[in-house]
This record gives C-alpha cells, structure tokens and sequence, in this order.
C-alpha cells in the first residue's frame, strides 16, 4: 500500500499545504518508511477490542455558568499584523468574487 | 558553592534565610548564561527584564516578612511552547515568529506564585516534534557534555539549560518522550507526570491526548518539590484531574525494603546499546541491595507501541496545526491571492520538514477509506498497550527500563533518517500512549563519557513512589552531583 507522489499531492491538498514537487519527492519514500511500520499492527488481531481515545477516564463536569473575565477585542487585535487602524477584525483576502 | 551550581532547595533555603537576594540568584544565573549559551544555545529568548522585575518582588516580599513560596528565587527555564504574556512564543517554528501571547500559561503562573523566577525560553524540535531539537527552525542546541551532540529532544534546550546550570530547574513537554530522552542524554532528572496531573493550559498544543508538561531537575529532591507546585486540577484545563496532590518531598524516605521491581524483558531486547543495559541492570542491582524485590516480566504489544504511536500522535497534531493558518497571529504569505492560497502558502512557507510529515501522515491516517485501517486499530492496540501495564502492575510496584537506546548521537548523524530518529524514543512511547508517569534520571555514563538514562515506570498516580525508588537510588550513587565543563 505504499504512497504515490500524486497521493502524497493530494494529502497535501487535504491538509492544507502546497507541497513543492522536489518537496513531494523527498517526502514520499519518507512516508512510505513510516507506513511500513504501520503494516505490522494489520498482522494484530484486535477484534473485539475497545479503542482508546485517552489514557485517564475524564467525565464531563458540569458548573454553574458564571461570567468570568476574558480577553477584550481591543486586547486580542493588538498582538496581530493583520488588522486596519481603527482594529474591527482580521482582515484577508478577499473570499467571495466582486462586482 | 558558587550560586549557580547549588540544588533549587538550596537556593530556596538561602534565599528564605536572608543569606542572598533572589536578584543576586538571578543576576549570577543571568551572567552565566551570557557567558556561555552562545556555545550551548539553550535559550531562544533570555527574559532578563522580567525576571529581575520577579526578583525584586520576591525580595520585597522577603521584606515585608510574607512567605515568598517554596521556590523563593530559584530560576526556572521554560520550553518555548509554554504560553508567556508579553514574551514571544515561537514553538521554534517560523510559523509563529513574533507571535506574543496575550495571557500565562497555567504552569507559569504557578511558579510566579511559588515566588520561581522565570528566567528564559528555550529552543525545542518545532512544535515539539523530535528527537535532537535539529528540528528547531530558530536555533540549534548543544549538549553541555559534548558540544559535537545533540541535546535529545523535544525539550533539548530545557535538559541543556539545567545541565549546563543556566537553571537549577525547567520545565519541558513529553508527547513521546520529548522530557526524559534528553534529560538521558543531558545527565539530569526528567519527569512525565500522569496525564491529567499538570494543567496542559497555555502549553501549544501537539498531541492533546498524549502532551504533559513536567520538570527536568539537578536530583530528586528538587524533582518533587517544584511537582507539589505544578500537580493539581484547573478550571481552564478540563483534562486535568482532580485529585488531590500530595507532597512529594515526603516520600523521599530512602525505605524501598520490599518494593517490586518489573524488569519488562522487551526493552532489554536487541536494539539497546550493550553499555546501557550494562549500567542500567547495574542500577537495578543497587536498588535489590536496598532490599528491593526484582524480577523479570513482559509488556507483550511493546512491538506495536512505536506504529501505534505514529498514527495516534500524527492523526491529533494535523488537527491541533489546522490552526495556523496565517489568518490571526504569526507568519502570513505575502503571496496570496485568494483565502485558500493563503492557508496553503502560509502553510507551506512557515512548517519545516518533519512538522509537514506529520501533518501528512496524520491526515493520511484520517482520510477517508483509512480510518479504520490505522486510527481505530491504532486506538485499539492503545487499549492493549494499557493493559499490558496494568497486567504487570499486577505482580510489580514500579518497572526500570534504559529511558533511550543510545547515549547522545552526533548533530546531523540523523537528520537524513527520519524513521532512525524515531527509533531513539521507543523506550518511552508506551508511557504517555498508557497515560502513566515515567521519569528518567542518570545511572552512569558510557565509555565516551556521556551520561546514560534509567527510566521508572509506575501506575496511574503513583509519582510519590517514582520519586521514593529514584531517590533511595540517588543516595547510593554521585552520577547526578557530576557537571560537565563548558
């Protein structure tokens, strides 16, 4: 089941990332190295076997619901480059088309 | 003694007794890490500022006759992914240069309130994915006992900071092993608490179900002293348990008469240096002296631990990372033309290498018509990961392992091998895929005179007992009074 160049490009796609294709050639015998690793948990037989999300069983508290201090809009935009003088957002590129 | 040489409750100790100012602590650890970090690089960021600003409040609070905490002036160096308000926490990762975080993490405040001075940031594998901290796109570390090695990572530049006395404490993250690997491979004490022991608030995350912050420490002593300031439930943390947290330093009784010790024949296996297992069964052997009981006994899905671990911790961290995406804080592509260009050039720009595989590899393993091939079944053999544990646990107190397969590796020896540095934390995966607390600390040192780790594993919870057999170990043995020279 070893990965292709073209799977390792649209992995990428799906996380997001825009993978140069020397970038992809290195990276895939890499990957593929790491997913021989994975074929010997297939050999496990593990039927029947609950999975484990996390270590320590944690349940859901419940509290009362009470205001508690948290970060202002002013506080929160101060610390970004990406803003506009009066501060009113984050601002990117444009998401939906004009005219 | 010179200052920066002393213990944390040594320093505490005299501080409390008016013997030295907490600036005086400060300033003598701020001269020694000016005058030697550009060989070891440690720090990405020395906060000298503010720590002498905490100085000055302790020692005023020492005057006022107020009881300054129990790490009254001690230094403490925090991994560059914990969470300061006002001093930039890069993860050493490109992707978050510059970024200033607007609040404290949970542990930082804590050792503020513990009268701790906190003295600087240091370098770590980006996002505390690594081995060696080569993975650092900021800095590269040294390690004090060869300045031709690695430091170990994740956390290198905290195990280096202590070890090359810049700090008699600090603070790291363990995913995998990022804590105790290189507290092995810098000759100093590492722990990883329990899972949900430590609030992980404020800590950048990685792997959210396998991360727990813990100290690297001169020895012990010092070792549970700052875990009775860290350990305990936070509202802003609802993993964190709430359990009551006893005091550590009272189980440092040197009585370890009786006491089962689980030698799992799995970590003994080929792969381990002969040197390592030499020394570390030697260990055991004191610790039988002490009138321990030892025996062998076998964690039998130990093969599947470093597969398992690589889908587990991948799958979460391409979740976690999904964040940067150039829109609020941190690098943004100058080069975008639409918001998709944006998230994948800003992407591409700021991770490294090994940050990308993972966030591959993760994604891979939890796309669709995968799933079930590798997460679930990973998931499942967590399950039986655990109750191998639970199953030795049964007959045994605490298990000893060696906490790495080698000593310290040369820089560069690994980079071009992923999978090879991969290899180096497989005797401390199973710890956080188990959720149970783990600490390495020195019993020896090889032929070249590097320092070799033993690691202690306990049940769920039982850090009082991980300290106990550590300590009684510590006070037959110097391994863990020895410094290197810089």
């Amino acid at each position: 089941m070893a990965l292709t160049t073209e799977d390792v490009r649209k992995v990428g796609t799906l996380a997001r990332l825009a993978l140069a294709d020397d970038e992809i050639a290195t990276i895939t015998p890499q990957l593929n190295d790491l997913l021989d690793q994975f074929a010997r948990l297939q050999q496990l037989d593990t039927t029947g076997v609950e999975p484990t999300s996390h270590a320590v069983p944690v349940k859901a508290l419940l509290r009362e619901d009470e205001i508690t201090p948290s970060l202002s809009q002013a506080e929160v935009l101060r610390l970004t480059a990406h803003t506009d003088e009066i501060m009113s957002g984050f601002i990117v590129p444009q998401v939906l088309a004009g005219d | 003694m010179e200052l920066v040489h002393l213990t944390a409750s040594a320093i505490a100790a005299k501080v409390k007794a008016k013997e030295v100012t907490a600036r005086a602590v400060t300033e003598a650890f701020l001269a020694r890490i000016a005058t030697h970090d550009e060989s070891v690089g440690a720090f990405l960021t020395v906060m000298t500022g503010q720590a002498l600003a905490q100085a000055d409040a302790v020692d005023a609070k020492i005057a006022a006759g107020e009881d300054p905490g129990p790490l009254a002036g001690v230094p403490v160096a925090l991994k560059d992914n914990m969470c300061t308000v006002g001093v930039e926490t890069t993860c050493a990762s490109k992707i978050l240069k510059g970024f200033v975080p607007p609040y404290d993490a949970t542990v930082v405040k804590k050792l503020q309130a513990a009268g701790a001075i906190t003295i600087g940031k240091t370098n770590l594998d980006e996002f505390a994915m690594g081995s060696s901290t080569e993975n650092s796109a900021l800095k590269l570390t040294h390690n004090p006992w060869n300045l031709s090695k690695v430091p170990g990572g994740s956390s290198g530049g905290s195990a280096a900071a202590v070890a090359a006395d810049f700090a008699p404490l600090s603070l790291g993250s363990d995913t995998g092993g990022s804590i105790r690997q290189p507290a092995s491979f810098c000759g100093v004490v590492g722990v990883k608490p329990t899972y949900g022991r430590v609030s992980r608030y404020g800590l950048v995350a990685f792997a959210s179900s396998l991360d727990q912050i813990g100290p690297f420490a001169k020895n012990i002593e010092d070792a549970a002293l700052v875990m009775n300031v860290l350990s305990g439930h936070d509202p802003h943390d609802s993993t964190s348990v709430p359990q009551a947290v006893p005091d550590y330093t009272k189980a440092l009784t040197g009585d370890i008469k009786g006491l089962r010790i689980g030698v799992p024949t799995e970590y003994f296996a080929a792969g381990i240096v002969p040197e390592i297992r030499i020394l570390v069964q030697s260990a055991i052997g004191v610790l039988r002296g002490l009138g321990a009981e030892v025996g062998e006994c076998s964690l039998p899905h130990t093969e599947y631990t470093l597969p398992a671990y690589y889908i587990v911790a991948p799958a979460e961290a391409s979740s976690n990372l999904a964040r940067y995406d150039g829109v609020r804080y941190g690098h943004r592509t100058q080069k975008a033309t639409s918001h998709i260009d944006l998230f994948e050039k800003t992407r591409e720009e700021g991770f490294g290498d090994e940050v990308k595989r993972r966030i591959l590899i993760g994604t891979y393993a939890l796309s669709a018509g995968y799933y079930d091939a590798f997460y679930l079944k990973a998931q499942q053999v967590r399950t039986l990961i655990q109750k191998d544990f639970e199953d030795a646990f049964q007959n045994f107190d605490v298990l000893i392992t060696p906490t790495a397969p080698t000593t310290a590796f040369g820089i560069g020896e690994k980079t071009d091998d992923p999978l090879a540095m991969k290899l180096s934390d497989i005797c401390t995966l199973s710890a956080n895929l188990a959720g149970i607390p783990a600490l390495s600390q020195c019993c020896g040192f090889d032929t070249h005179g590097l320092p070799v780790g033993m690691q202690l594993l306990g049940p769920s919870f039982s850090e009082e007992l991980l300290f106990k057999v550590a300590h009684a170990y510590e006070q037959q043995t110097d391994w863990h009074t020895r410094r290197p020279v810089l």
